[in-house]
């Protein structure tokens, strides 16, 4: 009974896996897509051009930047993350073509110096908004020459 | 009054205390000091003279080419790139040079500077050279040379001495010229 039944069983099956194969949707067969000229842009607008200085990759015209921007388009179609992208790049070209300088080394001043002048410059801002109203006038008074003399000595120490 | 008078002077509550004062004096000297370095290095120009700078260049068949390991022998290095239209016309003379001047023990590097690999690969197919060739990873040896473009050649002594470097395309009589006074030098 269980032999003769084995042939409608296989064809089930084989009828089944056949029917998932058709509705399944293209996109799982097809190659992956090439990636768009924005996609490429994207990642390009945060690499510079090796050649022209301070022209980024995705509005530079040399043969040089269109050679780069190839290469993001294969590593972005082989499914390279923009961040992969990036450390390739500047393992390969070094560190001064990213937007961006990374968190080591030298370049570290690059992101500590304007993080610490802007520092003072809240400080010097909160301290300057604190200023007291200015005292009311006081009619000049005068001073003894003692008295004068301390204040000179007092503001000679003082700065 | 009794006690110790109070001083008549002290640091105005809106100003600002020494401590700040000398911190942001710090920081700006700072600044200023890696601005400057940065402007000293960029505008020194391309090594001239002296002991030619140490590198290690991979070439694109994976063989080591360590400057040092030549000393003894006089060394061409030749920084190029293939979207390089100027390294195209010196291309055929390097070839040539290097053909006439490698049984004599004359040492010839290409470094390929900011370039794609299939493209340097097909560069070099194409002008068929013959000498060793290999990428400048993260552009340290230009960096080294302080080259300002492509192309550039320098030609290092028997001694690792640079000698005057050419800078843009060079050619055959060029290299001639200089190849045969240092191989003259006894």
């Amino acid at each position: 009974m269980r032999l003769l039944r084995f042939p409608f069983r296989f064809a089930l099956l084989v009828g089944v896996l056949g029917a998932a194969l058709f509705w399944l949707p293209a996109s799982v067969f097809a190659a992956p897509a090439t990636p768009t000229d924005d996609e490429v842009n994207a990642v390009a607008s945060q690499l510079y051009c090796p050649v022209c200085e301070n022209v980024p990759l995705d509005v530079c015209g040399t043969q040089a930047c269109s050679q780069w921007r190839a290469i993001i388009r294969q590593k972005l179609q082989a499914g390279w993350s923009a961040s992969q992208i990036y450390a390739f790049f500047a393992e390969q070209y070094g560190t001064r073509v990213l937007a961006s300088p990374p968190f080591t080394g030298a370049s570290v001043l690059f992101w500590l110096v304007p993080l610490a002048l802007l520092s003072v410059g809240v400080v010097v801002l909160v301290r300057m908004l604190r200023k007291p109203a200015p005292a009311a006038h006081n009619p000049a008074v005068p001073v003894s020459a003692a008295h004068a003399a301390r204040l000179e000595r007092e503001l000679d120490d003082w700065r | 009054m009794t006690g110790a008078e109070a001083p008549l002077v002290s640091a105005p509550a809106n100003g600002l205390g020494r401590r700040w004062q000398l911190l942001a004096w710090l920081m700006l000297a700072a600044l200023l000091a890696v601005v400057g370095a940065k402007l000293v290095q960029v505008s020194r120009g391309p090594a001239t003279s002296g002991a030619a700078p140490l590198f290690t260049l991979v070439d694109f068949d994976g063989t080591q080419h360590a400057l040092q390991a030549y000393r003894g022998k006089v060394v061409v290095v030749n920084f190029w790139a293939s979207w390089c239209a100027p390294c195209a016309a010196e291309a055929a003379d390097l070839e040539q040079a290097w053909q006439a001047y490698r049984e004599r023990g004359v040492v010839f590097l290409g470094v390929d500077y900011v370039d794609t690999e299939p493209e340097a690969r097909a560069f070099i197919e194409l002008w068929q050279q013959t000498y060793p060739n290999g990428p400048d990873r993260g552009t340290l040896i230009a960096q080294a040379f302080r080259i300002r473009g492509v192309p550039e050649t320098y030609i290092i002594d028997q001694r690792g001495q640079l000698q005057a470097p050419i800078i843009g395309p060079t050619n055959l009589a060029q290299l001639r010229a200089v190849l045969d006074r240092l191989l003259a030098q006894p």
